[in-house]
């Protein structure tokens, strides 16, 4: 497909060089991907513990693992910030995006290199100021709804800092993408044989861009209000409440779609290659996107059918949000589809790619539930939103990054990991996710409030059910991220830069690829997809 | 499925199943229609051999085309049902009685156009439609009773209105859906939905019998303040184990002597127990927020004795 290619034996690595300063001044996009990379999964690990410790409290129905409420409500919005804002939204678009995006359009990096180390640094610092905020932790949950948390005593203010600080980071890298992807793909690599992780990332960018600064004015606003009493949205002040979530889905539930439209892409990249066939519906899936971006500025509200909002409002975002269920389902069916007449390998990435379809779907499912304005109603703030909003996420974005890891762990850090167990990983996983998250669907219609450090006696059964699960895939995570950490130690290299047989341009380097990736400019000549083309 | 429903007891519970049920329909169909398919191309077209022969398809401008099209009508299926029947959840009869509603951090007040009160239990007539007209004092809460498939928001600043017909008599949970601090999990309430002639029969009562009809199921003063504890949400803020939650556990609680804001002390006796209940702030034990609503008229003094006799108990 390309010339210009190296072999594996005579380069050297991005990874040769040695030193903290070597690491935390780096202007290599792969290298900031791996900062990105460890800081992300750093955060993913410490809510992920938040979430053990929750699930076991809720074995019981009555208060025994947390010595207070507060506690508990404490660990559900550290939990909830943690990922969204420090985890998942960054997540992939910067650490799989920076690593992916200049090897994948035949570029040597990004298009501003040194913006890019920027964009980390911010990052850090809004690390820095939540890692302090963890000292006197807020309790008003992810969504920092008003006017509890105005009036609440806990320290709200840190935090909302800290996802402010963190939103410049995410704008940044966002511009940077779109620059890159028009400015320096390879001569050849038209907008029709792009591969779709970089339409994926486009479509991300453009949210990122669009929508972060809304979060950012927002929790200004707030903090403005906790710090200096001026009242936005607190009534007893002449605020309005329903006007920060207002602002803050406009912002979020795009946010959703950062998270989870970059995993979009790693799917759309594994697939082909472990069943040996072009994608279906290239097109489809590149616009569907493009389309899911856009109807996402116009959906927020469906977070709101029940705080008030006039039955106008209330029907024109319930349409909306069927529309978005479209393009959703297309994709589905195109990676489905992919695999017709296809010789399948059945690697660790792969599996983790076809959970990703079989939960995803019924994330994407239980998401019509939601929609639908009268069930919504009767589902709103209950166990279902938290396990459609986990299948979405988990099911979704988390299996299209353990995939993204598996699949490009070769190329990334030069090193083999035991496939046996990786699989065994996987399936602890994908049973340990289900048990956890499936009797949520059941509990939530049966009333289950979202957000109790107690509960009735009557759910008991759902709740010691759903934690037993969590055990297993907190288990399964341990062993995957072992698994993972061990061949680093050691020393040795893959046998072959392209062991899966790919048509992407990353696979046509050596792995680890050099500094600068290419030697010369590769020119393509051929669609990224065109697998078993006569 | 009716084990994994909850019961339905209100005019509104059918409509929102029946959608459910449709929904459900649909999204089983999906889910195996899309798994089955995966699971097949998974063992039919698994790799065999290393040059296995596959197929060069790209698009299929026919199937995209039914694909998209068959999810986008029943898309627009359920839009359509869901608007109506949410449509008949937001819009009340003109007789439908109307109960204000008053939300707190943590507790609910009920008050009836024959300005009787409530708190924490909400008595309805089988039947018969009720308005609520709800605010909040405080932050957002969220009325919500499963059985009835409602929920709406209770804002501090506005008004928000639900309503619905209960059909069945009985007792079911009231629970309060939108996150309002470390009572959340405890605000909880009944709704007694009455029969006609329990319901003539409780709007004639005063409170005194009411207080009267807690005492035929509990034996002493001690057993009666024990059930409202729960039933009035002091749970909410305060333990009975010796937890510090909001306020001042009730463990060990009477006979301490405990120091006030302004440095002074008190002796906790049966009088500032009541003088606590009654007027919160007036001697405000130091370290607590002030955040305790007064009790005044809405608990009798009887039920005010019992939960002191109750309290005298924790030890």
């Amino acid at each position: 497909m390309a010339n210009g290619v190296m072999t594996q034996t005579q380069h050297v690595s991005f990874l040769a060089e040695k030193g903290f300063k070597s690491w935390i001044l780096t202007t290599d996009h792969k290298r900031i991907g791996i900062l990105y990379l460890i800081t992300i999964s750093f955060f993913f690990m410490i809510a992920g513990l938040m979430a053990l410790g929750m699930r076991y409290e809720l074995m019981t129905p009555e208060l025994d693992f947390f010595r207070t409420p507060t506690e508990y409500n404490v660990a559900f919005t550290l939990h909830g910030s943690l990922m969204v804002f420090f985890f998942i939204v960054p997540g992939i678009a910067a650490s799989f995006g920076n690593f992916l995006i200049p090897l994948m359009i035949g570029a040597r990096d990004v298009a501003f290199p040194r913006i890019n180390l920027l964009s980390f640094w911010i990052y850090l610092v809004g690390t820095a100021i939540l890692l302090s905020a963890l000292l006197q932790p807020a309790d008003t949950g992810w969504t920092f709804y008003t006017p509890y948390s105005i009036q609440t005593g806990t320290k709200v203010i840190l935090i909302t800092l800290g996802v402010f600080v963190l939103g410049f980071s995410s704008i940044l890298t966002g511009m940077n993408f779109i620059v890159t992807i028009h400015k320096l793909r390879a001569p050849g690599m038209t907008w029709d044989r792009l591969p779709l992780f970089i339409w994926a990332s486009y479509a991300t960018a453009i949210l990122q861009l669009l929508a972060t600064p809304v979060v950012g004015i927002t929790l200004l606003l707030l903090i403005a209000e906790r710090t200096f009493d001026i009242g936005f949205f607190d009534p007893a002040k002449g605020g309005d409440p329903i006007l920060f979530q207002n602002f803050f889905w406009f912002y979020s539930h795009p946010a959703v779609y950062i998270m989870v439209i970059p995993a979009f892409g790693i799917i759309s990249e594994i697939i082909p290659v472990f069943a040996r066939k072009p994608i279906f519906g290239y097109k489809a899936i590149a616009y569907s996107s493009f389309a899911i971006a856009i109807i996402s500025f116009f959906v927020w509200a469906h977070h709101m059918f029940v705080s008030g909002i006039s039955e106008t409002a209330a029907a024109i975002f319930s349409f909306l949000t069927m529309l978005v269920a479209i393009p959703t389902a297309i994709k589905v069916f195109n990676w489905t589809a992919t695999l017709y007449k296809g010789s399948i390998e059945f690697h660790s990435s792969m599996l983790y790619a076809m959970s990703f379809i079989v939960l995803f779907t019924v994330g994407g499912l239980t998401g019509v539930y939601l929609g639908a304005l009268a069930v919504d109603v009767h589902l709103h703030d209950t166990y279902f939103i938290v396990a459609h909003m986990h299948y979405v996420m988990i099911g979704g974005t988390v299996m299209g990054f353990f995939g993204a890891l598996h699949f490009w762990y070769q190329k990334w850090f030069g090193k083999v990991f035991n496939e046996l167990i990786a699989k065994a990983a996987w399936f602890l996983i994908f049973v340990g996710f289900n048990v956890t998250f499936f009797p949520q669907f059941f509990m939530g219609y049966q009333g289950m409030p979202r957000r109790y450090a107690t509960y009735p006696v009557e759910y008991v059964s759902y709740h010691s059910l759903s934690t037993y699960g969590s055990w297993i895939l907190g288990l399964g995570i341990l062993i995957m991220t072992v698994n993972l950490l061990l061949p680093l130690m050691r020393k040795g290299q893959p046998e072959s830069s392209n062991p899966y047989g790919s048509l992407s341009l990353e696979w046509q380097v050596p792995s680890p690829p050099p500094h600068e990736n290419f030697k010369e400019i590769p020119t393509v000549t051929d669609w990224t997809y065109a697998y078993g083309k006569k | 499925m009716s084990t994994w429903i909850p019961e339905s007891a209100s005019n509104l519970a059918a409509s929102v199943d029946n959608l459910t049920l449709f929904i459900t329909i649909v999204s089983v169909f999906f889910f195996v229609l899309i798994s089955a398919v995966l699971v097949g191309f998974a063992i039919k077209y698994r790799r065999k051999s290393e040059d296995q022969e596959t197929a060069y398809i790209t698009h299929n401008q026919l199937i995209e085309t039914i694909w998209t099209i068959i999810p986008t009508i029943l898309l627009m299926v359920i839009f359509v049902w869901g608007w109506v029947a949410f449509k008949e959840l937001r819009n009340p009869p003109a007789e439908a009685i109307e109960v204000n509603v008053v939300a707190r951090q943590w507790l609910w007040e009920f008050e009836y156009f024959t300005g009787k009160k409530s708190l924490n239990e909400l008595f309805v007539q089988q039947n018969k439609p009720v308005r609520l007209i709800m605010r909040s004092e405080d932050v957002i809460h969220s009325f919500f009773v499963p059985q009835f498939r409602v929920k709406q928001d209770i804002l501090p600043g506005s008004y928000t209105q639900l309503w619905f017909t209960p059909t069945k008599v009985g007792t079911f949970d009231l629970l309060c859906a939108e996150y309002c601090g470390s009572g959340h999990s405890k605000m909880l309430a009944k709704v007694n939905v009455l029969s006609p002639e329990s319901f003539a029969r409780w709007e004639k009562r005063d409170e005194f019998e009411d207080g009267a009809a807690v005492a035929a199921i509990s034996t002493s003063p001690a057993e009666r303040g024990k059930d409202l504890y729960s039933q009035r949400g002091c749970l909410a803020c305060h333990s009975i184990d010796g937890k510090e939650v909001i306020g001042p556990t009730f463990k060990n609680l009477y006979g301490r002597t405990e120091t006030l804001e302004d440095g002074s002390s008190v002796l906790v006796d049966e009088n500032y127990l009541r003088e606590s209940i009654y007027e919160p702030q007036a001697k405000m034990v130091k370290g607590y927020p002030p955040s305790m609503p007064s009790f005044k008229g809405i608990l009798p003094e009887d039920e005010v004795t019992a939960l002191i006799e109750y309290i005298k108990t924790l030890k």
